[in-house]
């Protein structure tokens, strides 16, 4: 008779479970390691990993001529002055957000499910951030004296504005870059332990051995590392919140229509949470399918997260929705004019396939049979991708192409370049996922283990 | 001449074992003494009584530095060192601060966590004598060790290693220094 102790972390029973049964401690730890360890170089892997590596090669292509012509080869001109660049950036800030969202307010909320994801899901959050940089830092023209951004003692005498949201992105930005990091890090140091004692190869042993900083398991070490955990988790909570909601300033200060209003913060904050679980169902259901993950990722944890994007989707339905009745209610007639250019004007197609992509199409996942269907999910989370970039392509340009005036009215029309970059980075975000999955245990193994039931056999003190 | 000891070494099947042994040992008197599993066991710290992790005070302090220093940053730049007068408004314009004070605040908070972390625990520590036992590689797997150190003024190789084997030990070694 098994008799679950109280207190303790235990997996939940029934039919969909957050780890497939008859697992142990050595079996999750053997199946998880042995995939940078043991299963070497799988056909998808390099077949993979080659497509990602050579659209990587074209980012740095472009990225070349970008920096020897200027940013004169994007689209971007009067009016439209953010174009590509700062769709990508809040596009791909928004697909880290889940990862944080993951790995903290649900560690804080106690929610057991995010322990199989959380590894891959801050390493995507990194990845995703990586791509994010990368924009601003090209679009300031002079990637070479980025580091202006920062406020340092410099010759010039010349210091950065503090009330600017501008500056206020920078310092939001690199603190989540490197929160990110180290929260990431440290939820590894105890798998490194693992990999470093499962390698066979000295240079593998030496080299988790040396990331691994000597962890040992100690009890006295779990005592810190447990707390440390939950600090770094209280932290990253308003930090992830913070971020978008940073971003979200970037256009809600300005004073064009469409951008100035206080809905902007929490609208853009469950936006990105949105597109980052897209992004993560896009990612875990070919992983988990390709290294058969299935007992670790399982059917639970895909319907759990299509609740969330569902949940999600509806507050920024409401957002779209407070857009318009705004618009209308403020009786504005830029803000009016906005709104009707923004429907019905030379991009409302953009404007359509957004609800369509973003509001309609996911109300499927209101169904249970369409969350088991993992094929579906998948093409969902495709869909809400392409629907959260056309929300940020929607917002900053058809805003910005319609002036006050109309002499200043005019047309943005992204280059090959702008699309070359582009697709660019999602070259570097899945090289850097690929070498992730190759080196680093993708799952977090300690994590998994203490959702193994922990079945008390009649203690006898 | 026989190597120096440093403790003793028992091997248990799963966490209760070792929560019950830890608990064994404290009462027995055994204070120099460590555990090892390969997933935290919230229990054992009761078990063997480890005080509260200072962490959360360095965390604290690291906190209010990044506060104090990043406001402090600003308001330098914008009321002392560059003050920009836009339309007569104060230099001092602390609202606009607060969103870089909080990055500063958690930035610090943040790094201070992974030092302090590394800094408790002793790390980087490669090489320690708990790696010397064969079997502890099972620590970071499956299996679960408690070690009680020759330092502990208890300690006596024949008994404590008694002591051990009525716990249900799997296996007790001598952990060589």
């Amino acid at each position: 008779m098994e008799k679950v102790e109280k207190g303790t972390l235990t997996a939940q029973a029934g039919p969909d479970p957050m780890l497939a049964p008859g697992h142990s401690y050595a079996t999750v730890t053997d199946k998880i390691a042995a995939v940078p360890l043991e299963v070497g170089w799988p056909k998808f892997w390099i077949v993979g990993f080659t497509i990602a590596f050579s659209i990587l090669m074209m980012l740095l292509a472009t990225i070349t001529y970008l920096v020897l012509k200027g940013i004169g080869i994007w689209g971007v001109n009067v009016p439209v002055g953010w174009g590509f660049d700062i769709i990508n950036f809040v596009w791909w800030i928004g697909i880290g957000h889940a990862g944080t969202l993951i790995s903290a307010i649900l560690l804080l909320l106690k929610q057991q499910w995010r322990m199989s994801i959380s590894r891959f899901a801050e390493a995507m959050t990194l990845f995703a951030v990586a791509c994010a940089f990368l924009y601003p830092a090209l679009h300031t023209g002079r990637p070479w004296v980025a580091y202006w951004l920062l406020p340092y003692p410099n010759t010039m005498s010349m210091w950065p504005q503090p009330r600017s949201p501008l500056l206020w992105d920078v310092f939001a930005v690199s603190t989540y870059a490197t929160i990110s990091l180290v929260f990431w890090y440290v939820g590894l140091i105890p798998d490194l332990a693992s990999m470093r004692d499962k390698a066979k190869a000295k240079f593998a042993q030496v080299a988790y051995g040396l990331l691994a900083l000597g962890w040992r398991g100690s009890a006295r070490h779990w005592n810190h590392y447990e707390i440390a955990s939950l600090v770094l988790a209280g932290m990253s909570t308003p930090l992830v919140l913070s971020v978008h909601t940073v971003v979200s300033f970037d256009f809600a200060v300005g004073l064009i229509p469409g951008w100035h209003t206080t809905i902007f913060p929490p609208y853009f904050v469950a936006g990105a949470i949105y597109s980052g679980f897209a992004m993560v169902l896009t990612l875990a259901i070919p992983l988990r399918a390709w290294y058969k993950m299935q007992d670790f990722i399982t059917m639970k944890h895909i319907d759990n997260m299509c609740k969330v994007m569902l949940a999600t989707g509806l507050i920024v339905a409401y957002g779209y929705f407070m857009e318009a009745f705004m618009s209308w209610y403020s009786g504005n007639l830029w803000e009016q004019f906005m709104f009707k250019n923004r429907t019905t004007g030379p991009y409302g197609w953009a404007y359509w396939f957004l609800i369509l992509f973003n509001i309609m199409v996911p109300q499927v996942l209101w169904l249970k049979k369409a969350r088991a269907n993992v094929a579906l999910v998948f093409i969902l989370s495709l869909v809400i991708n392409i629907g959260m970039w056309l929300e940020r392509f929607v917002i900053i340009v058809t805003s910005l192409h319609r002036d006050f005036l109309p002499s200043s009215w005019g047309m943005y029309y992204p280059t090959k370049y702008d699309w070359s970059m582009f697709i660019g980075t999602m070259g570097l975000f899945l090289t850097l996922l690929f070498l992730f999955v190759r080196l680093l245990p993708a799952i977090s193994i300690f994590e998994v283990r203490t959702l193994i039931p922990r079945a008390e056999k009649g203690g006898s003190h | 001449m026989r190597k120096p000891l440093y403790g003793l070494m028992a091997e248990f099947e799963t966490p209760e074992q070792l929560v019950r042994a830890a608990e064994a040992a404290h009462h027995e008197g055994y204070r120099k003494m460590d555990a090892y599993s390969p997933l935290p066991i919230e229990e054992l710290h009761h078990a063997m009584h480890i005080p509260d992790s200072p962490l959360p005070k360095f965390v604290l302090a690291g906190g209010i530095a990044g506060m104090i220093g990043g406001f402090g940053l600003l308001y330098w730049i914008a009321a002392i060192t560059y003050p920009l007068n836009v339309g007569g408004r104060p230099y001092n314009s602390w609202p606009a601060f607060i969103p870089i004070t909080f990055e500063t605040t958690v930035l610090l908070a943040g790094l201070t966590t992974l030092v302090t972390l590394v800094f408790l625990c002793g790390f980087p520590m490669p090489y320690h004598p708990v790696f010397n036992v064969p079997r502890f590689k099972h620590a970071s797997r499956d299996r679960f060790f408690l070690c009680i150190e020759a330092e502990d003024t208890k300690f006596d190789l024949q008994r404590t290693k008694e002591f051990l084997r009525t716990l249900h030990a799997h296996e007790v070694a001598e952990v060589e220094i």
